[in-house]
């Protein structure tokens, strides 16, 4: 590994100083803080409001703080939230509409200005997710304006993952701890004997001209040295994984499985899996009038297809059983999404087994489909084996 | 979702049958949506209400018509218009039938209930051009004969010896009324085709369009010949909300109008 003049280290103020050049510019800078016994992502003022010295402990339905010795501030794990919060919110005014005295109709789009979001610490499952978000919502022949707008004047500063959690699973998923594009900047966060410091690397033009007007050194072997091996290690040390077979395929071949009834014994059919999830972006829609009657105006709102009026369709919900929603969400993730937008729809990030209220795990949901199918396609071959000898004798 | 809808207004309000009406709407500005094909849907907003999706049932230049059947709130908002009302109008959205796939073949086309509405245009552009088309034949199947729409056009199809086979059964008989009583597949018997050489065009209730596509195969109608229209919920039209998926399948985008290839496999699991 050599110096290379793109590749730069920050310390503590270094990074502060970023925060504020950022928000000079007049971006709104969102990262993660400590709020109520979680790290959740806010509008931060100073690089202090980082979760310094905290990292988290998950298992299926579980997260918990617990606070770290070596000062870290990129060392916890996904929290509840994702950066669809801001890129895709809860909740948006679509057009509002007038009705004159003569019955007449005018409709008015919303074209609120959007704010011009730096969003910091972006894991590199979330940058995949942001990805994957953008093709679904602006990658086909109509776009989502709001979206776009949002997304395109967003700053993202990647933080690459040395800690991954117990319930991490990116890199079975194709995908992995390093952030490889798709940002600004990246940062990978060293503590060691040297010092607590952040390696920088340069993704766009945007990237170095920000990172122009922040105090920083040139980075040095050691310190590339050590990030590289954090992150080298990290991929070794993911809590989960998927099945190693083509998940695409496993789902399509699973429609009928018997496994869709036991996972629906334990599902709640809450949608906590699809809020969280950095990639769902099922909305539905809401009329909202004022008291005149005159004026009524359209919102969208997230949605989730655990909830039964997501396939209502005069008379009743096409999908009414909870074993029909869990198969809709976790089949629609690792296969139908290839169908309708080219990729998976799932990277990994653990946020649904987390916060899944019964702890059910998507990667255990997949093995145990997998062991179902096959089970059922040795029986068959069983079966075609015997039919044959039989014919024979 | 980005298109604000555009304000169309009611020129004229038909009763069909006691739970369904046509809109005849033309664009109360100067800008008109871009044209419609038969199969081709509409989000139709009922102002205070909301939007759904309908097909249009007739396309006549700046003119469309929608026949909309009262099931919910904003159904039953727009069948309860008078002319001069206005609604929003976005689209043209989906897939069409694309009429130009029965060129130089025998064409069947069956429609069970409101399922007539978005196969009307087609009929009619086929009628435009008869000759482009071998043998045509409607088939209609209704609950009742006070349940088939736009029946004195049908009844005019049925009574004439023209280019179209029309034929209509209904799954009871009013008192007084002649008629076929049973499912539209028993229409098939009757009707003019080869079925090597014809194209299908369905629409209806998906155990009707199931039972019609499975009985035509047997006939040896190859499945991607068979046409049909299906119905998921909708709230954007745009791909973006979700809501219409069938399995791989984006309804607002992939479809309302697909082939029986794709469709098999899709309808044949429970709950998809
Ligand atoms: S499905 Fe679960 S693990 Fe996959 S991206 Fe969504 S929340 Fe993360
Ligand atoms: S899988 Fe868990 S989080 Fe998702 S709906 Fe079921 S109970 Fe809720």
């Amino acid at each position: 590994m050599t110096d290379s003049p793109a590749i730069s280290v920050l310390d503590r103020e270094g990074l502060d100083a970023l925060v504020k050049t950022l928000t000079t510019e007049g971006r709104t800078v969102v990262g993660p803080t400590v709020r109520d016994g979680a790290v959740v992502l806010s509008e931060l003022a100073s690089a202090d409001q980082l979760p310094f010295g905290w990292g988290t402990r998950v298992e299926a339905g579980h997260y918990r703080l617990i606070p770290r010795e070596d000062g870290a501030a990129f060392a916890h794990t996904s929290g509840p939230q994702s950066w669809k919060t801001f890129l895709h919110p809860q909740r948006e005014k679509l057009w509002s509409a007038d009705r004159g005295a003569d019955g007449q109709l005018s409709l008015t789009a919303e074209q609120p200005e959007q704010p011009s979001y730096a969003f910091l610490g972006v894991r590199p499952c979330d940058l995949r997710a942001i990805a994957i978000q953008d093709r679904v919502l602006t990658g086909g022949h109509y776009q989502d304006s709001g979206y776009r707008e949002r997304r395109s004047g967003a700053f993202l500063i990647a933080a690459e993952c040395t800690e991954p959690g117990a319930t991490c699973f990116c890199v079975s998923m194709g995908g992995g701890p390093a952030a490889d594009n798709g940002f600004d900047l990246a940062l990978t966060e060293v503590v060691d004997e040297a010092g607590h410091r952040f390696l920088v690397r340069v993704g766009s033009e945007a990237g170095a001209e920000v990172l122009s007007h922040v105090p920083r050194c040139q980075a040095d072997v050691e310190t590339q040295t050590a990030a590289r091996r954090a992150v080298d290690a990290a991929r070794d040390r993911m809590g989960r994984a998927m099945p190693p077979v083509s998940l695409r395929t496993l789902m399509g071949q699973s429609l009928e499985a018997d496994r869709w009834d036991d996972v629906a014994d334990r599902c709640l059919t809450c949608g906590n899996c699809t809020m969280v999830c950095p990639t769902c972006f099922c909305t539905t829609t809401e009329e909202v009038t004022d008291l005149t009657g005159d004026h009524a105006e359209r919102w969208q709102r997230w949605d989730s297809c655990f909830d039964l009026d997501f396939s209502y369709l005069h008379g009743g919900p096409v999908r009414s059983s909870p074993r029909s929603r869990y198969r809709q969400w976790l089949t629609h993730k690792l296969s139908t999404w290839y169908d309708q937008f080219d990729s998976s729809g799932c990277v990994g990030c653990g946020r649904c087994v987390t916060w899944c209220p019964v702890g059910i795990d998507i990667t255990e949901e997949a093995s145990a489909l997998h062991d179902e199918l096959e089970a059922r396609l040795r029986l068959q071959e069983q079966a075609e084996q015997q039919e044959r000898t039989e014919k024979v004798q | 979702m980005n298109d604000v809808p555009l304000p169309y207004r009611v020129t004229q309000v038909r009763d069909e049958t006691a739970d369904t009406v046509s809109l005849a709407l033309t664009p109360a500005g100067p800008t008109s949506l871009a044209p419609f094909a038969p199969g081709q849907f509409a989000m139709v907003y009922a102002f205070g209400v909301g939007e759904i999706p309908v097909s249009v049932s007739r396309i006549d230049r700046r003119e469309l018509v929608h026949t909309v059947r009262s099931v919910g709130a904003v159904s039953a908002a727009l069948c309860a218009l008078r002319p001069g009302a206005h609604v929003g109008l976005r689209g043209p959205f989906g897939t069409g039938w694309e009429l130009d796939r029965a060129t130089g073949q025998d064409m069947l086309v069956v429609a069970g209930g409101i399922g007539l509405a978005p196969l009307r245009p087609l009929v009619f552009d086929a009628l435009a051009a008869p000759r482009a088309y071998g043998r045509m034949n409607l088939l209609i199947g209704a609950r009742t004969p006070h349940d088939v729409l736009y029946s004195q056009q049908v009844h005019a199809w049925t009574a004439a010896h023209g280019p179209l086979h029309c034929g209509v059964t209904v799954d009871r008989p009013a008192p007084g009324r002649l008629g076929h009583v049973g499912v539209v597949t028993t229409l098939l018997n009757g009707a003019r085709f080869e079925p090597r050489n014809t194209t299908a065009f369905i629409c209806g209730p998906e155990v009707m369009i199931r039972a019609t596509a499975r009985d035509l195969l047997q006939r040896g109608l190859p499945a991607h010949r068979i046409r049909v229209s299906l119905e998921r919920n909708m709230r954007c039209a745009t791909g973006h909300c979700g809501h219409c998926q069938l399995g791989g399948v984006l309804m607002c985008r992939d479809g309302p109008v697909i082939g029986w290839d794709r469709a098999e496999s899709l309808l044949s699991v429970r709950e998809l």
